[in-house]
């Protein structure tokens, strides 16, 4: 646990935090989220405006391992900004009503304080499917 | 009280989070799988939004996203009057 060169995933996912401004990981694909807090997630950097990539965890679970271990954070989705951990669903949903997201993301002239969007697809079917750790 | 296999409950997660978090205030709601939790204290004066939280998810551990199915936290300093 202790020696990072025996977690080539661990790497894998520092380099894509690394390597993308805005990075989110989640369940299942902007397109088709597979949990209710990974859509509205979605939802509020859409609206936003804010291009980002996105990470699904749901494929193999010791994504989620990894990077909860890296990460120190237990839950997804999780918002990485330059680099740095913003936040679950909790969290952005906050600074996105208070606009601190988008003056984290540097979009000067977004509207602050905006009830947060409703997720597009049904709330419904999407949240039948969440994993498990 | 945290009897592994018993379902969770918010008045456990309430008593958790206030006996693990000096001076903290929890209001907790939930069905046994999903929970909302706001919580106040002294303690998270000066720390960031994330530290608030993993304060908050800290007195579970590995429960959340297991036995805790989802955790939801509002955070607030309860000694300053607003966060915004």
């Amino acid at each position: 646990m202790s020696d990072e060169t025996t977690h080539p995933l661990r790497e894998q996912i520092q380099t894509a935090i690394d390597e993308n401004p805005v990075l989110l990981f989640m369940k299942g694909t902007p397109e088709q989220p597979m949990c209710g807090f990974s859509a509205r997630t979605v939802a509020i950097l859409q609206s936003v405006g804010q291009p980002f990539a996105a990470v699904n965890v749901l494929p193999d679970p010791r994504i989620r391992q990894e990077l909860s271990t890296l990460s120190n954070w237990p839950t997804i989705p999780q918002l990485f900004i330059d680099g740095e951990l913003v936040g679950g669903c909790d969290i952005v949903t906050e600074m996105y009503e208070s606009g601190e997201l988008q003056q984290a993301l540097g979009l000067e002239n977004a509207a602050a304080g905006e009830p947060a969007p409703e997720p597009q697809a049904p709330e419904a079917a999407p949240l039948s499917i969440e994993n498990r750790l | 009280m945290a009897v592994s296999g018993a379902p969770a409950t918010p008045e456990e997660l309430k008593a958790r989070i206030e006996a693990r978090i000096p001076g903290a205030t929890a209001e907790v709601t939930g069905d046994g799988h999903h929970f909302n939790a706001v919580v106040s204290a002294p303690a998270f004066a000066g720390l960031s939004r994330i530290a608030q939280h993993r304060l908050v998810y800290d007195v579970f551990g590995a429960e959340v996203g297991d036995r805790i199915h989802a955790l939801s936290i509002q955070t607030k300093a309860s000694t300053t009057e607003s966060i915004a």
